[in-house]
């Protein structure tokens, strides 16, 4: 019997790395496809520009993963991202010589504020995410043109060490590239060796017995979506430097796309599941779209229906594969 | 001693009129309007007020259905987008030579099927939640309206058309009549039908619901398909209110119209809500942008009023019932 259990559950674990290697199969084909249609896809240049620009939605992606994964969304991140990135070019514009590290903390804290009321929303007002997130939205949006007056703080106005926070390097490595590859390492760890990484799945899959067990599922909410509010700020302050100017809809819309690579990285929607390689090769995808379509000379305003298809059928395709599993292990049941 | 036994009697039949979420609504509605005239001298001006409706009557089509949803549980955020493809689509056939009125019906068609492509991956799919669908769907709808028409604009109707949005009817705007007959219309669906009282039985228990025989699946495409086809509804008012239209049209109704029904007392959790209470907060909502707009607050401090009443008014049952929790186990 527990043999038999065990080879289920290695049957279930095959699928679930067939996934991410059907994923990362599936950017090496449409890379290929690509180089033939368009010799300026492969180059040093391009990939560098590609991944440069990935890196944040990857960052969010993180965070939202975490969201997904104890069954919530949180549709505000976009708002976050725009405010904290408004708030620290202001007080860049006021103080040139601000040292970038400070600023990069002053818009990490701006995220947390927000992300915490979120989540206070959510744990403590028991609002649903989606409602919670809406709402925040709205306000996070307006405060951004509030703070701004709805002008724009553009590239003149900031010094050049605040924008080398995206265009300097460290040890011949891009900087945004470092902050990434750390979060990374970050999440991994916080995600799969620690108690509370732990707690943060036990409360996706079963919030009931989670709590049972002495799991207090609502401080892993709070601490979650602060989780994610940070991210957003330091991507605020990342976007900022990246493209030298904030504007009032700055990143509007952007948590769509963060959302989207989520589901594309294999995150269940309905909790509990998701692995951060397999959410980094999700972003990775869109990144590869984004960068690619204008390449091989599709319009732009197929871009996002193209993106839209992309996420649906990886959704259906993803619900159709769980069935398939679901399926096979009654009937061995029967057997 | 009887003095006091009264008032405290009294008191409680005030309480409990008062927790009717629509009483609290009109009190606030009162409040705004009182405020808003103290304010503003041209704000009480009954044309003034009537006209206003002009405003934000286009959206409120769309809040009747979504009420229905979010009573079964679900949520669609795909309808601004089914209200700019089908206005899309609208404009490029009318331009392609079609007559304006069977382009209006292609409209209505439009956004028919796009509730009905909604309502059938929801149910076909029954492991992904309303969101995730209608999330996609509403990137591809828009997506499909861009496709389209790219950054151009569609327009130059014909001068009827433009009746829809701003024409009177008996001495009152159009749209404002049509609105109400589309009220009466839902409300007898909701409160008068059995259809209606399926659907709270699917807010409040769905496997309950099934097992009773309730046909849950065709019930569910049946709401989403009248969502998409609102959703229409309301893209020949905005359309023919703007004269022409573009892919960006409609760009965040869908939390307008959400919010509106949330804080018409529809529970999120599904099973709970009024008709009357969502048109009381369309009214709500809508005079109180006015009144805002005419002390010149800007649209973004709007966003932010919006969006904190809508968390208020989520929050505030929720605590209530909380303490109610707290008491009865005292």
């Amino acid at each position: 019997m527990p043999e038999r259990d065990l080879k289920n559950r290695i049957n279930a674990a095959s699928i679930v790395k067939f996934r991410e290697l059907g994923l990362f199969i599936f950017i090496i084909i449409l890379s290929i496809f690509i180089q033939l249609r368009n010799s300026s896809f492969l180059t040093l240049d391009n990939i560098n520009d590609m991944i440069r620009n990935t890196v944040i939605l990857s960052i969010l992606s993180l965070g939202m993963m975490l969201v997904i994964v104890t069954r919530g969304i949180d549709l505000s991140i976009g708002a976050t991202l725009a405010l904290s990135g408004m708030v620290s070019a202001l007080v860049v514009r006021e103080n040139p010589g601000m040292n970038p590290i400070l600023v990069v903390l002053l818009g990490i804290m701006i995220g947390l504020i927000c992300g915490s009321t979120v989540g206070f929303l959510v744990s403590r007002g028991r609002v649903l995410p989606i409602i919670a997130s809406l709402g925040m939205m709205n306000v996070f949006r307006g405060l951004t043109f509030m703070v701004s007056g709805g002008r724009w703080v553009s590239a003149h106005q900031m010094p050049d060490h605040f924008k080398a926070i995206a265009t300097g390097s460290i040890m011949g490595i891009n900087t945004m590239i470092m902050i990434a590859l750390f979060i990374y390492l970050l999440f991994y760890y916080f995600v799969n060796y620690t108690r509370t990484g732990r707690y943060i799945y036990a409360v996706g899959s079963n919030p009931e017995s989670a709590q049972i067990s002495g799991i207090e599922n609502s401080k892993i909410l709070w601490m979650v979506y602060s989780l994610m509010g940070s991210l957003a700020g330091l991507s605020g302050v990342l976007w900022v430097a990246r493209f030298a100017s904030a504007q009032g809809d700055t990143a509007m819309g952007f948590e769509l796309n963060v959302i989207a690579a989520c589901v594309l990285g294999g995150v269940s929607i309905s909790g509990g599941s998701g692995k951060i390689s397999g959410v980094i090769l999700g972003s990775l995808l869109l990144g590869i779209l984004n960068n690619a379509l204008p390449l091989i000379d599709v319009s732009p305003f197929w871009q996002q229906a193209i993106q839209g298809f992309i996420i649906l059928f990886a959704v259906l395709v993803n619900v159709l594969v769980k069935r398939r599993v679901d399926r096979s292990n009654l009937m061995r049941r029967k057997i | 001693m009887k003095e006091k036994l009264m008032s405290a009697k009294r008191s409680i039949d005030l309480k409990s009129l008062f927790q009717y979420w629509e009483w609290k609504l009109v009190l606030i509605f009162i409040i705004v309007i009182i405020v808003n005239s103290i304010l503003s001298p041209h704000f009480l001006s009954a044309a003034g007020l009537v006209s206003a409706t002009r405003i934000f009557l286009d959206k409120a089509f769309i809040v009747l259905p979504m009420a229905f949803v979010i009573i079964l549980g679900d949520i669609d955020i795909s309808v601004a987008s089914i209200v700019a493809l089908s206005s899309v689509i609208m404009g490029v056939s009318y331009n392609l030579g079609m007559p304006m009125w069977l382009a209006m019906i292609v409209c209505l068609s439009v956004g028919t099927l796009s509730g009905f492509f909604n309502g059938l991956l929801i149910v076909k799919f029954k492991e992904l939640s309303a969101v995730i669908v209608t999330l996609s769907t509403m990137i591809i709808y828009r997506g499909i309206a861009f496709i389209i028409l790219g950054d151009l604009a569609a327009g130059g109707f014909p001068q009827w058309f433009s009746f829809l949005g701003w024409g009177d009817l008996g001495g009152l705007p159009f749209m404002l009549v049509t609105f109400a007959v589309f009220a009466v219309i839902f409300f007898i669906l909701l409160h008068k039908t059995t259809f209606g009282r399926k659907i709270y039985a699917m807010g409040n228990n769905l496997t309950a619901s099934r097992f009773s025989g309730i046909q849950v699946d065709k019930i569910k495409v049946i709401v989403f398909t009248l969502t998409g086809l609102m959703a229409s509804v309301t893209a020949l008012f905005l359309t023919s209110r703007m004269g022409s239209t573009r892919p960006n049209v409609a760009i965040g109704y869908e939390l307008d119209v959400i919010a509106m029904v949330v804080l018409g007392g529809v529970s999120t959790a599904g099973g709970k809500g009024r008709i009357i209470g969502v048109i009381l907060s369309i009214f709500l909502v809508g005079f109180l942008k006015f009144g805002l707009g005419l002390q010149n607050v800007p649209a973004q401090a709007q966003l932010v009023i919006v969006g904190l009443l809508l968390i208020f008014a989520v929050i505030m049952p929720n605590f209530k019932t909380k303490t109610k929790i707290r008491k009865s186990k005292t």
